[in-house]
């Protein structure tokens, strides 16, 4: 008998094991909900997935009688403005100050202790600050996602220019570059790419941030939805909303992955020997 | 003339000494291979001639004036490993140091210049071997085509001095001597300076027109950092400004490589 740590599952075989869980606890999810819903129809606790699939039909298709609008489609595509804006500005933060503070000595001393501090302090305490300072619009929800994920993205960048093997910039060096176009040709190209990567690692944050701020003050989003419905326990709207927000977040994260590996071809390929 | 003077210099990190009382010069078209024990100072030597590092005491002087302490296109440097942009082709890497002598602000090139600069860093990577990997990154590249590509990238600002930090150090014994013979090729074609540090004494006897030892010669067991390393020997091996093709070069080199002697010319060794 081979040690366990030997045994590898073929292709097919890895593939019905990382179902296995899926269906374990939709079967479970299922077999529960059919018991409750045996005892008291009205139950609300436990919907059944046809239930959740009908009320998810008619938050995708029916207009609201009063606007016009359709409420999954209003809901997504305002968390998805405030996201994608907060993560666009703190990717650009992050990049900018994360170069420069990992590449320059004079900008690392007097801007690093700054970030360091920053990401320390939890971005949901200063959440009222927000609020009362900036408004609750959509100015706040934006503002608290970048700062719950800009000093993240920015200590990541710096550590990565820091990683740059120091021969690499010696020789541009010897090649005659100087530091902003050490910046532009040999600096940049090498670290967006890690920026990407570290804005998928942020984006479960940004998520939770976005979601905290709706459920606090909104008029619309998809975190502003569960948290309304939830006083009366419309669990067959919160479950989709959760699976959506999922998807959502899946295809985002996917999204950056495949954007790199186009994009970047010599990234992941074996840093130079 | 010389085009690099070293004079006395030494250096120290707090109370560790690491160089003491270097002094050399280095003629115009001289190759110079400079070998010692891992950790004597050869790297640091060579760190200061980079202007990565500034020495404690003493001088370098470069065509007479004083090194600018920093790197510069004066210098050209490969490395034992990380000389080449990961991110770039070959045919970029070659050509990058033209774009940020000729484009200040995008260090990009465009039109004519580029054209002119692609035309020239193809010739360049033809004369390295690398003809057809013009446009493959260095992760597709061999350990040997790498280093390739870092000698072409380096020579294309024609530095005054070429600086080799135990470049062929990783490669397999096979592609080192192909590495050999190209380094010896390019040195004698294009009338290069070059200063190359080594652990490999058939290497350093090999190649160099000059081998220089650098060794610590005092030592305080109680206090090992009390004495640091100097030049031992300067050997002058008299085949400098000699081409490859000299048997007499071939032959003498320590009998590295008596094969590629014609027959009738008995190896002589220098020393």
């Amino acid at each position: 008998m081979k040690r366990l740590i030997n045994l590898k599952p073929e292709r097919g075989v890895g593939i019905v094991l990382g179902a296995l869980p899926f269906v374990i606890v939709l079967a479970v999810y299922v077999a529960a909900s059919a018991t409750r819903l045996a005892e008291n129809a009205d139950d609300k606790l436990l919907p059944s997935l046809a239930t959740m699939a009908n009320t998810f039909v008619r938050l995708a298709t029916e207009e609201n009688r009063r606007t016009g609008d359709v409420v999954l489609w209003v809901d997504t595509g305002a968390s998805l403005r405030r996201l994608l804006t907060g993560v666009a500005i703190s990717m650009i933060i992050g990049l900018t100050v994360g170069v420069i503070t990992g590449l320059i000595p004079y900008m690392q001393r007097t801007l690093s202790p700054l970030v360091k501090v920053l990401s320390m302090i939890p971005p949901l305490a200063v959440l009222p600050v927000l609020f009362i300072t900036l408004g609750v619009d959509e100015l706040s929800k934006i503002v608290l996602i970048v700062f719950g994920i800009a000093p993240f993205i920015t200590r990541d960048v710096q550590q990565r220019v820091e990683e740059l093997p120091v021969e690499l910039l010696i020789k541009a060096q010897t090649l005659g570059a100087s530091t902003w176009q050490l910046i532009l040709r040999i600096v940049l190209p090498q670290v967006v790419p890690r920026l990407l990567d570290a804005t998928r690692l942020a984006l479960g944050a940004a998520w939770l941030f976005l979601i905290a701020a709706e459920a606090i003050a909104a008029t619309e989003g998809l975190g502003y939805r569960i948290f309304l419905v939830r006083r009366f326990l419309d669990m067959d709207v919160i479950l989709p909303y959760v699976a959506w927000i999922t998807l959502l977040a899946f295809a985002l994260d996917l999204a950056l992955r495949l954007l790199n590996r186009a994009v970047f071809p010599w990234y992941g390929a074996g840093a130079a020997r | 003339m010389s085009a690099l003077q070293v004079r006395r210099l030494w250096k120290e990190y707090g109370r560790q000494v690491v160089l003491e009382n270097i002094s050399l010069e280095v003629e115009s078209g001289e190759f110079v291979t400079i070998i010692g024990a891992s950790g004597c100072g050869k790297t640091t030597l060579l760190r200061i001639l980079l202007g990565e590092e500034r020495p404690s005491r003493g001088e370098v002087l470069l065509d007479g004036k004083p090194l600018p302490d920093e790197p510069g296109p004066d210098r050209g440097v490969v490395f034992q490993k990380y000389s080449v942009f990961p991110h770039m082709t070959a045919l970029k890497n070659v050509m990058v140091g033209e774009e940020f002598a000729g484009a200040p602000l995008t260090a990009w090139l465009l039109g004519k210049a580029r054209r002119e600069t692609q035309r020239r860093a193809l010739e360049m990577l033809a004369a390295v071997g690398l003809a057809n990997a013009g446009d493959k990154y260095p992760s597709e590249l061999s350990g040997g085509m790498q280093q390739r590509l870092a000698i072409a990238q380096a020579l294309m600002r024609r530095p005054r001095i070429l600086l080799l930090d135990e470049p062929f150090g990783a490669l397999d014994p096979g592609i080192r001597s192909d590495m050999h013979e190209l380094i010896l090729d390019l040195w004698s074609k294009l009338k290069l300076t070059i200063f190359m540090t080594s652990h490999d004494i058939k290497e350093s006897f090999y190649l160099g027109g000059r081998v220089i030892v650098l060794d610590r010669v005092r030592k305080d067991p109680h206090e090992p950092g009390a004495y640091g390393a100097r030049i031992t020997y300067d050997l002058p091996l008299g085949h400098a400004r000699r081409g490859r093709d000299d048997p007499r070069r071939l032959a003498g080199a320590a009998g590295a490589d008596v094969r590629a002697a014609p027959s009738g010319i008995s190896p002589e060794i220098p020393v």
